[in-house]
């Protein structure tokens, strides 16, 4: 067993300390020490995006993440969105949408969204599908969760 | 007066009602769950393909700080097989027989502790011949597989009707193929999971994953030999099913044996590389078809001979053969069928139910060779389907019984809004020209069953809320939702007065499963009778309170109106209310049980087999790059026979991911299984299709309003998927003039067979040798 690290990060807005392991992932550290079970384990090797989370505002695979450079720096998972107004708008165009189907990736697919509004405003469908290229949804054939994000863009803009 | 204005959620796009839980991060599967003072559990599996089990050593593994249990088939004499051919012990003890065999299992403090201990048992194989080929298999002489079948054969399948002779005799026109359709699995974005407790009676609490919780109950009662009254199932939300979670598997049975050991509740969650290698598969099959029919388009007959890759054990993928021979049978008027299946064990990984069960291979080689036939008669695509597609009050050779059938309305709608015609003969006579890219357009049609039967409870509370208690669970597909809606449309009451209970085998009342596309039709029957069931109680109270004659009251908006001009006359809660503390005080709880109104089939597999049968026609258009062999699915046209739409927004969600996951079939995934070995167990190597990928897709519907459907529905959740590789060949092979026989249409396998140097699927039977 490798030696445990100390480390301090802003986790939703919260100052937050916690002791990892040198090897462990950011997703392990947010699941299994810190209780937050948004963030989905759906491969472990970066392929899938059911682990996405914004880590200073950049989209980024936390199992591909070692929890120890989290010190330090910004990370937001599903869970800190709660209060965000354009995570809830998304989150309702989702639901609206019908983008949800067994919702296992949809939490990575939100913070994937958020973060493609975030950097393009009114997003053309095919940025939207580029954006979302590293989630798999394997529900819902993609098309509903892209025509949620469309929409989402398009409420804002209203 | 107050009029109540009638308002229907039938049709309309209501949003799941569980999507807002998940959207936000708050639903918690089975991995994000945790019981006090659970342990974790892992499996050793067998580092070889086939081979005995010299000697396990467990003894370092124990003496690991952290771990408290660790088993193998020694510890638990007289497993009772798992299976469809009670072949498979959860735990093998002398022999693997491939590569996912578990041979011991360990409880620990932690998943890393279990881990690490994994590393430490030690185990001595002597390796006996791989056989990795169906037909090896049946080779005089060859190796035994599974002792319980010394033959290799897990399962044959006879099927025919009419004379397969004298259709040949009446033909004008035979062609004779071979297919070879190969492993895909089913990727559920959640992995596989369980947690398995007792508690200090001994009674058995699973968290699980599985879509027939009322079948597993019974098997681990008899593999635990307990009642099964003691044994509760309750599932968490589900990360997927698509059929993965239809059988019981070995790890489910080992959580068990652990927590028992342990006398610890124990979880065990796969990592995605054991769920690729240790999960169920679409089953493999190699295929010969003949087919015949006249100069004037109509069909004579039929001769279909198939072998399927068992693997080792026997799950679902080898009764695969009984939703196949419909579409041989049944899905064109066919007067002369006959219809051979082996289904032979070897050593790889074994098959599974994955959406559409046996129907994407069948469909595959039927309609590869309806062009071609069409094609030898001179007959377009489209006239030579229509020709042959069934009828209303068509009764099948066997035995089918088709009430409503929209088949010819999907084939007209989706060749119209596609502009099938006038492409396909473009296309086709741009084959010659030059150019780089070539287009070309395809089309294809299913036929598929549903049945089994489906309990519902269903209770009023004193504020006319409603808890509707089904069988039926919720896999992500939005069932929970549409008997919501279908209970409303009853009971006049909006989405927000019904909770759904349907994840307790303690509460809810029986079901045999989530499967065969079958809830929306079975569990919206069942739970529209309970709320009949309760109307009828109501208005008859309502009746008696206020001297207005039943007949002449309904509920609407949740108040009791009368029924003509729809002026309230009571509040529905206040009217419960005043039940429950009556003289003769009374509760809305009713119960139904419904069994659809079809047979099982005989021993000849004839037999009215489902209550509804759904139909669709998927078009599909692609772009051939004919240096590369890349195939670019660039449109999807689906005209789907669906009784009638009770969701929209729900059933365009199983369209649209059906037709994905179709796409996947025919264009890019492949498990690679050599020599038993699974070669590519990661996302990395499985291409799954991803957003920029999709075709742009237009769905019809096609409403039937089936007489036996709930409000008129059929099922519908594997029919798109079925379509997508039969239609893809036929687009291919309208690009490109070449026809491709064996899936996935991957770059290299597409160049291959453009420059002429793939080689071309050949088998036949020992049998017909």
């Amino acid at each position: 067993m490798s030696r445990s690290v100390e480390i301090e990060f802003r986790l939703n807005g919260v100052v937050r300390r916690a002791a990892v392991r040198a090897d462990m992932s950011a997703l392990a550290m947010l699941r299994d020490v810190l209780g937050l079970t948004g963030t989905k384990y759906g491969c472990g090797e970066g392929e899938c995006g059911a682990c996405t989370i914004l880590v200073d505002g950049a989209s980024l695979n936390a199992c591909l993440l070692f929890a120890v450079d989290c010190d330090g720096r910004e990370v937001t998972t599903i869970e800190g969105l709660a209060n965000d107004p354009a995570a809830q708008r998304l989150q309702r165009a989702f639901a609206e949408h019908g983008a949800v189907q067994c919702g296992f990736c949809t939490p990575g697919m939100v913070l994937q969204a958020g973060r493609i509004l975030a950097r393009a405003g009114q997003p053309d469908r095919a940025t939207i599908q580029r954006g979302l290229e590293g989630n798999l949804c394997r529900c819902t054939g993609y098309k509903k969760i892209i025509d949620a994000v469309e929409a989402a863009a398009k409420e804002r803009a209203a | 007066m107050t009029v109540i204005e009638r308002a229907t959620l039938i049709g309309k796009r209501v949003p799941k009602m569980d999507a807002p839980e998940k959207a936000s991060g708050k639903t918690r599967y089975i991995h994000d769950i945790d019981v006090s003072g659970q342990l974790w559990g892992k499996i050793l599996r067998s580092a070889r393909v086939h081979a005995r089990i010299r000697r396990i050593d467990t003894s370092r593994a124990k003496a690991l700080p952290g771990v408290h249990v660790v088993l193998t088939a020694a510890d638990v004499p007289d497993q009772r097989p798992i299976g469809v051919n009670k072949d498979h012990p959860a735990l093998k003890g002398d022999k693997v027989r491939c590569v996912r065999d578990e041979i011991a299992a360990v409880a620990a403090d932690t998943e890393a502790i279990a881990q690490a201990a994994l590393a430490l048992i030690e185990v001595e194989y002597e390796d006996l011949p791989v056989i990795a080929d169906p037909e090896a298999a049946l080779a005089p002489g060859a190796p035994v597989i599974n002792e319980k079948h010394a033959d290799n054969v897990a399962m044959r399948f006879d099927y025919a009707h009419g004379d397969v002779a004298q259709g040949e005799a009446e033909s004008d026109v035979v062609v004779e193929d071979s297919f070879k359709l190969h492993y895909v699995t089913h990727c559920c974005m959640g992995v596989s999971g369980v947690i398995a407790e007792f508690d200090a009676s001994g009674n058995l609490l699973l968290h699980s994953n599985t879509q027939v919780p009322f079948l597993h109950k019974r098997e681990f009662a008899e593999i635990l030999g307990i009642d099964p009254g003691r044994i509760r199932i309750v599932q968490p939300p589900i990360g997927g099913g698509f059929g993965s979670k239809l059988d019981i598997y070995p790890f489910e049975i080992i959580a068990v044996y652990l927590a028992r050991a342990a006398r610890r509740p124990v979880k065990l969650v796969y990592t995605r590389e054991e769920e690729f290698l240790a999960s169920p598969t679409r089953q493999p099959v190699i295929l010969r078809l003949r087919s015949g029919c006249r100069k004037d388009g109509s069909l004579t007959f039929r001769s279909v001979e198939t072998l399927h890759d068992n693997g080792a054990y026997t799950s679902w993928g080898a009764t695969t053969p009984f939703v196949m021979m419909q579409t041989f049978s049944s899905l064109y008027r066919v007067p002369h069928c006959k219809y051979h299946t082996t289904v032979a064990y070897t050593n790889n990984p074994y098959a599974g139910s994955f959406r559409g069960y046996g129907n994407l291979q069948a469909t595959f080689a039927v309609e590869s060779h309806m062009d071609k036939l069409a094609e030898a008669v001179g007959m377009d695509p489209l006239a030579f389907r229509l020709r042959n597609a069934q009828d209303p009050g068509e009764v099948t050779g066997q035995g089918m019984t088709f009430k409503s059938c929209g088949f010819k309305d999907c084939l007209r709608s989706a060749a119209e809004r596609s502009g099938f015609l006038a492409r396909h003969a473009e296309y086709r006579a741009a084959q010659g020209a030059g150019g780089r890219v070539k287009r070309g357009i395809g089309i294809a049609s299913m036929l598929h069953v549903g049945g089994g039967a489906c309990g519902t409870i269903l209770k009023l509370d004193d504020f006319a809320h409603v808890t509707l208690m089904t069988g039926a669970s919720e896999i992500g597909q939005g069932s929970e939702t549409v008997l919501a809606q279908l209970v409303c449309e009853e009971l006049g009451l909006p989405l927000s007065a019904v909770t759904v209970v349907n994840n307790d085998t303690d509460i809810t009342p029986w079901d045999v499963g989530v499967h065969a596309s079958r809830t929306t039709f079975i569990a919206g029957n069942s739970a529209i009778g309970a709320a009949r069931k309760a109307k009828a109680k109501i208005l008859a109270a309502a009746a008696k309170k206020t001297g207005v004659p039943e007949g002449e009251l309904d509920l609407v908006g949740g108040f009791v109106v009368r029924a003509a001009s729809g002026e309230a006359i009571v509040e529905l809660a206040k009217l419960l209310r005043g039940l429950h503390f009556s003289d003769k005080a009374e509760l809305v709880m009713t119960t139904h049980y419904y069994e659809p109104p079809s047979v099982h089939q005989d021993k000849g597999f004839k037999g009215d087999v489902s209550a509804a049968y759904a139909w669709a026609t998927q078009v599909v258009e692609v772009e051939v790059d004919l240096d590369t062999g890349i195939v670019k699915m660039t449109k999807v046209t689906g005209a789907h026979d669906v009784g009638r739409v009770i969701n929209r927004l729900g059933i365009e969600g199983q369209i649209e991911g059906g037709v994905v996951m179709g796409q996947g079939y025919a264009l890019t995934e492949n498990l690679v299984i050599e020599d038993g070995r699974v070669k590519n167990p990661s996302f990395r190597d499985y291409k799954l299709v991803t957003a920029p990928e999709i075709p742009e897709m237009d769905l019809a519907f096609i409403e039937t309003m089936d007489g036996e459907g709930p409000q008129g529905a059929k099922g519908v959740g594997e029919a798109p998927a079925i379509c997508i590789a039969a239609a893809t060949a036929n687009a291919i092979c309208n690009a490109t003039g070449v026809r491709i026989y064996e899936l996935p249409f991957t770059p290299e396998k597409v160049y291959r067979a453009l420059k002429g140097v793939a080689p071309k699927v050949a088998w036949r039977t020992r049998a017909a040798a």
